[in-house]
């Protein structure tokens, strides 16, 4: 990897670093498109959960990973404001670079290419 | 601020049809693996760690479209052309699987569900239209900013179709299908409008600084007309 890419990454990296810590905390909390397409029909309490009508969520299961420390983009202690958006959306970034980094390193050619 | 779920939970669709997605993604992947790898060099690679990076970080960017509507960029169009068809499926993988195991976002039993849409027929979708529009607009910052606009918009309704593919096969509940089809369209057009606006800034962005790292820029580009004999024909990856 030649320096000049090594900038380039290091500033793209940086770039997502401050979407996903930072402009995430000012992000709309509204449902989107699926889950208030899924949600449309049916109402619900304070607590989210359904009440009446029928909607495509009604036979909706618990995530199995819902006690995760990361759940629904916040820091489990951290309650769900900015920082806890925030910092969980740094940890993302980070954990979603060195997966697919490192999975693309080590699947990547390493002949000189020959046609 | 409150980002809970961005994609389809478990029980939505049953589970007899979610272990055929399941399979089907997984078997894709493996298919993207065995292409991707003649596109992955010491340059493409990092840049699809990146790649994979910027799209989590931006999905978590919900925007309004209606009122009390989001919706947010799945990536697939931006990442088929920065890092091609093959890497850019694993990416948008990538992004999704970090999501379902760490953030408990998107249905463990509905991951290849959610795959399918959004890692595979989007990106497919948004695939086809790229290699398209290039034959015609021109190959410049503008040209593939304006190719982002459109093969995004065009790469989320066909991601958002998908699921209503998978709800008519195997839906929990018993909802009109011209409705949800309907529903999702339309509100799939106008996420696809803000997902078009991030990924042609972004596409354009990159290609001003770096043309050299836009896989669709070399990809596309027409071959020299003066290229030195001795040169082999050159394909995807070696105009490094």
């Amino acid at each position: 990897m030649t320096r000049r890419l090594g900038w380039f990454l290091a500033g793209g990296l940086l770039v997502a670093l401050l979407l996903a810590g930072v402009v995430s905390g000012f992000a709309s909390s509204s449902p989107d498109g699926l889950d208030a397409t899924a949600r449309e029909g049916c109402t619900f309490n304070a607590a989210g959960e359904i009440t009446g009508g029928s909607c495509m969520l009604q036979q909706e299961q618990k995530h199995q990973l819902e006690e995760s420390p990361l759940a629904g983009y916040s820091i489990r202690g951290l309650g769900d404001g900015r920082l806890s958006t925030g910092l969980s959306g740094v940890l993302g970034v980070l954990a979603t670079f060195a997966l697919g980094g490192g999975v693309f390193w080590l699947a990547r050619r390493r002949t000189p290419e020959k046609v | 601020m409150d980002i809970q779920a961005m994609h389809i939970a478990n029980g939505i669709v049953n589970g007899t049809v979610s272990a055929i997605f399941a399979a089907f993604a997984a078997l894709a992947l493996a298919f993207c693996v065995w292409r991707a790898r003649a596109d992955l060099d010491d340059k493409l690679a990092p840049m699809a760690g990146l790649v994979a990076a910027f799209i989590f970080a931006v999905q978590m960017l919900n925007f309004q479209v209606l009122p009390g509507v989001s919706g947010h960029l799945l990536g697939g169009t931006l990442a088929v052309i920065l890092v091609g068809p093959w890497v850019g499926a694993l990416c948008v993988s990538t992004v999704l699987i970090i999501q379902c195991l760490l953030f408990a976002d998107g249905g463990l039993t509905a991951l290849g569900l959610n795959i399918t849409n959004m890692a595979l027929l989007g990106t497919a979708a948004g695939y086809l239209l790229v290699a398209g529009l290039l034959r015609i607009l021109p190959k410049t910052p503008s040209g593939i900013g304006a190719t982002a606009f459109i093969a995004s918009i065009v790469g989320v309704v066909v991601a958002s179709q998908g699921f209503v593919f998978e709800y008519w096969l195997g839906g929990t509940t018993q909802l009109s299908l011209p409705w949800v089809s309907g529903t999702m369209a339309g509100v799939h057009v106008l996420i696809g409008i803000g997902e078009g606006l991030i990924a042609a800034t972004t596409v354009a962005t990159v290609a001003r600084v770096r043309p050299d790292l836009v896989y669709a820029l070399r990809r596309f580009r027409k071959p020299p007309v003066a290229a030195p004999a001795a040169t082999p024909v050159p394909v995807a990856g070696g105009a490094a």
